[in-house]
């Protein structure tokens, strides 16, 4: 019966597999996403049809954020060919048989199958290289239907099924925090549900707490300070206004405990750290009147990088978070003059990203990684200008601004494929981004 | 003594028109009622007239003598309206910088050394230094950058004997750019001081080497 099937499947298959939406920058070329990632080495993943009145939108979230997540292969089937796999039942709560020939046609090794209970979804994961069900799971969803909580409660599924056919989980129910018109955006990582928090001054350089329950940013001009915005509560609170004194970037250390932030004063900048409402402040680095700005923290908590003129024009150091021992990181010279700056040091701690001039002298920023091993740059992007690199908590995507449409906007770029996604559609200067860790439930 | 009064009155005025009139007047003859004493009334009528011309030349001279100074106040108000406006010109002109740099350029000194001698004559004045940078660099780094560049400004005019408690500074980085196209021309307009004035304004500037 089902072997009637395949042909037709396989046809079809080809015909409407849609291809995700993804734009390369050409310095891939040659390193193309299907030498990287053929196809047929990325698990093909088939999501049925979600019966109910949220069934659709639950597929189409769950199939984009497995895109977006780029570890797999999304096999998208009509739903009327995957009524007819299934066997034109279509009942919900019960597993009917499962063609897996049919899937093993269409190259998939696992099929998802997600039913709505009354506290949520009841998600299945079929094994079809072994024809048996490898994982059932039930996740609840908020009442209100297709609000902002409840489609965070939908990309956890995502992230959970990532993690069963790859073992990686994804990194679906992340937000990305940003600076639209000075004021503080939080956009969800497949670009819905963007707000705005309600500022008390004009904002720059968003950072989130490791709990992702506190945004802190910096305002400039007068009474440039630090200010902590409580998601739960909406409550603001500001430090380190000081006459004479500008305050930027302000980083969560890794327990969350304190913030560390640059103080630009009449002799140059230098990096401080406080707890988070503002307390025993403590000064981190004697740049001597250098700049010294933009902290980012290891995943160990025990170095920062950041980003400091101590040399002439900014480069990217390495510190213990003490302030001792700083070494620059970015010693490679291929031209007498550069910029690198916007240090972002990688969740699995095995490089930092950062943006610099290319040696083509055309003074425009582009996206590097370079690995704490070998040291050796990559260079990532090269159309327009690329900047302000803000890694994903999976250590592999990385959101950032580009003026590619003639405005810039927030992409996404997947640092294993050259990949990349448009994650913003405001028509106005979207940057700044900063990209929230996992959501604890 | 009313009558007396009225009389020289109306004979000032009769001296007046007689000296404004050339002819002589007829005098009618008039009956003579009985002796007076008509020399000790014509020196007095002569008298009068003198000093009725004396004192309409002196009215004369002293409207002119007021609308002349009207005058002569009025330019000297214009040119300290415009002197008063080419020193606040002078205390908030811009000064420029190089990219990524907040070294103070020799044109911006020439600028900076003309605020130096309003500043030192109005010891109650303060002002405000903004230091702004164009949106080439990091706008992250940029804030650094336009303290940086305001600090600098503040340092030579402190260096040149204004107290440091008369300046403020702060920093919009590349936010609040003036020129808003993305070549040289408009970045150098955005690499820059902004001058304010922020407290001890009377309205009125005192004047260097007064």
């Amino acid at each position: 019966m089902s072997l009637r099937w395949i042909p037709a499947a396989v046809a079809l298959c080809a015909a409407v597999v849609a291809p995700l939406r993804a734009q390369q920058d050409s310095v891939s070329r040659g390193v193309r996403v299907t030498l990287v990632y053929d196809p047929g080495l990325m698990p093909g993943v088939v999501v049925l049809p979600v019966p109910g009145p949220t069934g659709d939108s639950i597929q189409a979230i769950v199939q984009r954020d497995l895109g977006f997540g780029n570890r797999v292969r999304v096999i998208v089937i009509p739903d009327s060919m995957a009524e007819a796999i299934r066997g034109k039942s279509g009942a919900a709560g019960d597993a009917k048989p499962m063609a897996y020939g049919v899937f093993k046609a269409l190259q998939a090794v696992a099929v998802v199958q997600a039913t709505n209970t009354p506290h949520g979804l009841h998600v299945a994961l079929y094994d079809v290289a072994h024809a048996k069900v490898n994982t059932v799971s039930e996740f609840p969803l908020p009442p209100d239907t297709l609000s902002r909580a409840w489609r965070l409660a939908v990309h956890r599924v995502s992230d959970e099924v990532e993690r069963w056919v790859t073992g990686v989980q994804g990194i679906a129910a992340t937000r990305v925090a940003y600076v639209r018109d000075h004021a503080i955006h939080i956009v969800d990582s497949d670009g819905a549900d963007d707000i705005t928090l309600p500022m008390v001054a004009g904002g720059l350089s968003p950072a989130w707490n490791p709990a992702a329950n506190l945004i802190a940013y910096s305002t400039y001009g007068e009474d440039s300070r630090v200010v902590v915005y409580n998601l739960r509560t909406g409550e603001s609170r500001a430090f380190g206004a000081q006459r004479n004194t500008n305050v930027s970037t302000p980083v969560f250390s890794n327990d969350g405990s304190r913030i560390m932030y640059t103080v630009a004063g009449e002799n140059g900048s230098d990096l401080y750290s406080a707890t988070v409402t503002g307390g025993s402040v403590i000064r981190v680095t004697a740049g001597g009147g250098t700049d010294n700005s933009q902290p980012s923290f290891s995943p160990d908590g025990l170095r920062i990088a950041f980003t400091s003129s101590r040399a002439g024009p900014p480069e990217i150091y390495i510190m213990d978070a003490d302030g001792t021992n700083a070494d620059m990181f970015t010693s490679y010279g291929f031209d007498s003059r550069n910029y690198r700056s916007n240090p972002d040091w990688s969740p699995d701690g095995l490089a930092i990203a950062y943006q610099a001039y290319v040696p083509d002298g055309s003074g425009v920023f582009q996206l590097f990684t370079m690995s704490l091993r070998d040291r050796v740059p990559r260079q990532l992007t090269s159309e327009t200008r690329n900047e302000d690199p803000s890694w994903a908590p999976d250590g592999r995507h990385l959101v950032f601004t580009s003026g590619r449409t003639g405005t810039k906007e927030l992409w996404v770029i997947d640092t294993q494929s050259g990949q990349m996604r448009q994650l913003t559609h405001g028509g106005a200067t979207a940057r700044l981004p900063a990209w929230s860790p996992r959501f604890v439930q | 003594m009313h009558v007396s009064r009225s009389l020289s009155v109306s004979l000032v005025v009769a001296a007046a028109t007689l000296a404004a009139c050339s002819k002589k007047p007829e005098v009618a003859p008039t009956p003579v009622p009985a002796p007076v004493d008509t020399s000790a009334l014509r020196a007095q009528h002569v008298q009068d007239s003198l000093a009725a011309i004396a004192a309409a030349q002196k009215a004369a001279a002293e409207a002119q003598a007021r609308r002349d100074s009207i005058a002569a106040a009025e330019a000297a108000a214009r040119a300290e309206a415009q002197a008063q406006a080419a020193m606040r010109a002078t205390l908030t002109e811009v000064i420029h910088f190089d990219f990524d740099k907040s070294m103070v350029r020799p044109d911006a000194q020439a600028i900076l050394d003309a605020k130096l001698p309003i500043l030192l004559a109005n010891p109650n004045l303060s002002i405000r230094i903004a230091g702004h940078t164009d949106e080439r660099g990091s706008a992250e780094y940029n804030q650094a950058l336009g303290q940086r560049r305001a600090a600098a400004a503040k340092r030579y005019l402190t260096d040149h004997g204004v107290a440091a408690s008369r300046i403020e500074t702060v920093s919009y980085g590349e936010e609040q750019p003036v020129a808003m196209g993305h070549d040289e021309s408009a970045w150098s307009q955005n690499r820059r001081d902004e001058f304010t004035i922020t407290g001890g304004d009377t309205g009125t500037l005192n004047h260097p080497g007064m």
